[in-house]
């Protein structure tokens, strides 16, 4: 008799040192089911997915598949499984061709030579059962993120994997590529097969799963069917306290044009094409305008160009009524610009330094730190105290602590307080929320919108759409380097942001 | 009491000045297990002879020599001690010419090309200017700084190389020191340095105390222009020994060092660009310029390390270096790591360093081996400190154990217990 659940993993425990990554946690995956798995960051699904692969052993708990007890001591064992992993960021070889990568480890030889033909065909066959549509010969440098994320779905197919997990699947898909993949992993349920979906939003898990399990801290908070519940209490069952979902904000009230851009072009470091091709646009003291798009639209160019890190081939920004089209990063942030950016690890922090040292990273030359060169310490360290309390900066060791130690979220905070208490009219947010929790977004959108409110400009970038639904009073598609549109969040539709996103429509 | 200790042993800083210890230990083990082996296969070698081997190892610059009946002597031994500082003194600066770069980011392979540049100029400076023109302490200062400024442009070569064009600062530091190499050779071998002999040397520039005079309407070199570095009675403390007050310059360029990289904006700037370079240019700050600073002032104190060499007053330099680099340059690359990249570290593993050479020379003066033997130590050392950070990560661990053993203590009971249960069953 086969057993309810394909795979089944109870009462799991895994320590590292000093902390329990995974206390006592059940997951139990029905035969043909989508279930998903929901929590913060730090709650402990990667490695419980780690220990499902075999890349950790657990101090404690069993793993059964079919209702048989299995061990699991490498990933090989995995895949013999039949476990497969589409991974958040994908495992492909960039100069191989799709057909080469989808392959891999897994070739067909004769007398040692490569038999792709028999591949061919069945990856054929697949892609046509699954619409699963991408080009063989290509390779994977030039192809769309969708095809490659496709061409990861093959690759589990092709070992006729029947478990198949979705680490965050859907963070750099458009709308409509979105509800492509729900549709594709509806198909597979059909098929019989069990998919562990793991994801941070409520949205997809609400539209596509059978069942959820939430982890918080570690620890397993329950297993629930979608249909019975809701996203309100599912966001807060994985925070453990009430969360504000809707961002809580008044109209708007737009003043003077603090950032004027007129016509800024600039040029691509990997093709002949503009990475910013003539973008043209104004931010009014009071009002939070958003930059929507997929990754890698020029979004990241067009702030590089912004705050001087990039030189602008063409085109003229205007800061508070000062020309600074020409003017370096340092002059720029002094005529009143703040900038939290995209990568807190390679831009936002000297991760190996300080807490109190980073918190000074622009201001150190200022009088209020520095006497005839020598670094004024206990001004320093005052100051990073005063930042840590009012934005609630939690670190192990306070202003000594080395920024590498602390969690992405409060790294996150240090350099939102930085930013923001430099009191600049002109602040520049690209996806402050990355990579964060419900708690943390919900306290980086308030301060966002409270900055607004106190008669800053706000230019957010963002690829997240509830955040730029949510957050903005106005919003700038970027498509291939171009504004092609702008909507008003109150009026506009998801869908139709994601016709834009996608190059489909513009104005 | 405890408790202290134990957040003693916590700091970074301890497990850093641990891990170099255990390194130095496991260098001097692995030395004195060298000195049994060739002792043991070699029939020449007693008993007696390995283990005095053994000894010197470990204290041989406490070695005073042998006595009337052959056998070791030891105790405060000054010309030893003083020879040891003196050989210290480039190895220090040359040392924090590498930290100071590491700590910014950049592999400071080019110490002896800019050791050789700052060779170069301080001597022609010293030898070039006819005497009588200024004192001699003037021109012993006017030649000790035009020996760091040349060390500093030729510094800098590699860091313009690296900030505008990106070319990585190990290449071009290798490649400026062998153009350093020629240059030098070929700066002697035109000009008439290389023939400022002391008797009938030749081929060498000998002693720059050596000035160039007017005699008889021709200029000649006559000893007597008092370019020597003083000696602040040093010389009275470590008698017989090279001793001069370049070690207390070489300690004060290292505390200077400290001070700049730790309370300075200016070392700020160049630790956060060394550290993440992307961050420092989204803060404003000048990578570029702080990339050829940085450089430069490594440049520079390699060449004020050679100058303070060359300035001794007693020291000789062979021109035609052309085919080989100065040791002391590359010397500066375990030094620094030794010190984990701290200035005043430095100061102590260079005088380690310094140390290994002197017992090399008491291992051949006293005993049938020969001085290289401290080179196996010195390689197993750089080898260990390049391991430092394993070795500052099982620290943690090995307390752990010792924690376990401790509770472990009362475990011989139960052992007994369950075996008396065993039995009954």
């Amino acid at each position: 008799m086969q057993s309810e659940y394909i795979i089944e993993m109870l009462n799991i425990r895994k320590e590292f040192p000093g902390i329990v990554a995974n206390d006592n946690i059940t997951l139990q995956l029905r035969r043909g089911e989508i279930h998903a798995l929901l929590g913060e960051n730090g709650a402990g699904k990667s490695t419980l997915m780690s220990v499902l692969f075999g890349l950790y052993q657990p101090e404690a708990g069993q793993i059964k598949k079919n209702g048989e007890v299995v061990k699991i001591n490498n990933p090989n064992d995995a895949t013999a499984l039949n476990i497969g992993m589409v991974h958040q960021h994908f495992k492909l070889v960039d100069v191989f061709t799709v057909l080469d990568n989808i392959i891999l480890g897994a070739e067909d030889t004769k007398l040692g030579f490569l038999q792709k033909k028999q591949a061919r065909q069945k990856v054929q066959a697949l892609s046509e059962k699954y619409k699963l549509h991408v080009d063989l010969d290509a390779k994977v440098e030039d192809i769309t993120v969708g095809m490659q994320q496709r061409t990861e779905i093959l690759k589990m197919l092709y070992r006729d994997n029947e478990i198949l997990i979705f680490d965050e699947p859907t963070a750099v898909l458009t709308p409509q590529e979105i509800d492509e993949l729900m549709e594709i992993m509806r198909g597979f349920a059909k098929e019989g097969k069990s998919i562990l979906f793991i994801t941070h939003k409520l949205n997809e898990i609400m539209a596509v799963a059978d069942r959820c399990t939430v982890l918080r801290k570690g620890k397993y908070v329950g297993t629930v069917d979608i249909k019975d519940t809701d996203k309100q209490s599912l966001s807060n069952m994985m925070v453990g306290r009430p969360v504000q979902l809707q961002v809580q904000k008044e109209e708007a009230k737009p003043a003077d044009v603090i950032l004027d851009v007129k016509g800024l072009t600039v040029a691509s470091k990997t093709s002949k094409k503009n990475a910013v091709n003539d973008v043209t646009f104004q931010v009014r003291a009071g009002e939070i305008v958003c930059i929507a798009g997929i990754d890698g639209n020029g979004q990241s160019e067009l702030v590089y160009g912004l705050t001087g890190l990039e030189k602008a081939s063409a085109g003229t920004v205007t800061l508070c009524g000062k020309d600074i089209s020409h003017a370096s990063v340092k002059k720029r942030s002094q005529t009143g610009l703040s900038h939290i950016p995209e990568d807190r690890h390679k831009h936002g922090l000297v991760l190996d330094d300080t807490l109190e040292n980073n918190i000074v990273l622009q201001s150190f030359e200022d009088p209020r730190f520095q006497k005839m060169g020598f670094i004024k310490r206990d001004a320093v360290r005052e100051y990073a105290e005063k930042i840590i309390g009012q934005y609630d900066v939690r670190s192990g060791q306070g202003p000594i602590t080395i920024s590498r130690s602390m969690s992405g979220g409060n790294q996150q905070k240090a350099i939102i307080g930085r930013e923001i208490d430099r009191e600049n009219p002109l602040l520049i947010a690209v996806q402050p929320t990355r990579g964060l929790d419900v708690g943390a977004i919900e306290y980086i959108h308030s301060q966002l919108v409270a900055q607004r409110d106190s008669g800053k400009a706000v230019l957010l970038v963002s690829l997240e759409l509830d955040e730029v639904m949510n957050v903005s009073d106005r919003i700038l598609v970027m498509y291939e380097g171009e504004i092609v549109g702008e909507l008003d969040p109150k009026t506009t539709t998801v869908q139709e942001l994601g016709l834009y996103m996608a190059g489909a429509k513009r104005m | 009491m405890k408790n202290t200790l134990l957040d003693i042993y916590e700091k970074e800083g301890t497990k850093k000045v641990l891990s170099s210890l255990i390194s130095i230990l496991v260098g001097l083990f692995v030395g004195a297990i060298v000195v049994v082996i060739v002792g043991l296969t070699k029939d020449t070698i007693t008993n007696q002879g390995i283990a005095d081997g053994v000894k010197l190892i470990f204290a041989g610059i406490l070695c005073t020599g042998r006595n009337a009946a052959g056998e070791l002597t030891w105790g405060f031994h000054g010309q030893a001690l003083g020879n040891m500082l003196f050989r210290a003194m480039p190895l220090i600066m040359t040392g924090l010419s590498v930290a100071v770069a590491n700590k910014t980011g950049l592999f400071n392979i080019g110490a002896p090309g800019q050791y050789l540049m700052g060779t170069m100029a301080s001597l022609m400076i010293a030898l070039g200017v006819p005497s009588g023109v200024m004192p001699g302490w003037a021109l012993w200062l006017l030649a000790f700084l035009g020996g760091m400024l040349a060390g500093a442009l030729w510094g800098a070569i590699p860091g313009i190389l690296k900030a505008f064009l990106n070319i990585n600062e190990v290449l071009a530091c290798i490649m400026t020191n062998w153009l350093a190499a020629n240059i030098v050779t070929w700066g002697f071998d035109v000009s008439n340095f290389k023939n400022i002999v002391e008797n009938t040397k030749s081929g060498y520039v000998y002693k720059t105390t050596f000035g160039l005079t007017e005699v008889d309407g021709a200029w000649t070199y006559v000893n007597g222009n008092g370019i020597a570095t003083a000696k602040l009675g040093l010389d009275k403390i470590f008698s017989g020994s090279q001793i001069n007050a370049g070690i207390l310059v070489a300690v004060l360029f290292a505390i200077a060092m400290y001070i700049l990289m730790n309370k300075t904006t200016l070392g700020y700037q160049l630790k956060a660009c060394g550290s993440n370079r992307h961050a420092a240019r989204y803060a404003g700050i000048n990578d570029k310029r702080n990339i050829v600073l940085s450089m430069a002032i490594a440049g520079a104190l390699s060449a004020a390390g050679a100058s303070l060499y060359w300035l001794s007053g007693n020291t000789e330099f062979f021109w035609s270096t052309y085919q080989s680099l100065p040791a002391i340059g590359f010397n500066g690359i375990p030094v620094a790591l030794l010190a984990v990249n701290n200035p005043i570290g430095v100061i102590f593993s260079g005088m380690f360093m310094a140390m290994l050479d002197i017992v090399g020379q008491n291992l051949t003066g006293y005993t049938a081996y020969n001085e290289y033997i401290t080179d196996v130590i010195i390689s197993v050392i750089v080898y260990l400190s390049a391991f430092s950070l394993v070795i500052q990560t099982m620290l943690p661990k090995l307390r752990k154990a010792n924690a376990a053993n401790a509770n472990a203590e009362p475990d011989p009971v139960k052992e007994e217990e369950t075996k008396e249960g065993g039995e009954t069953v």
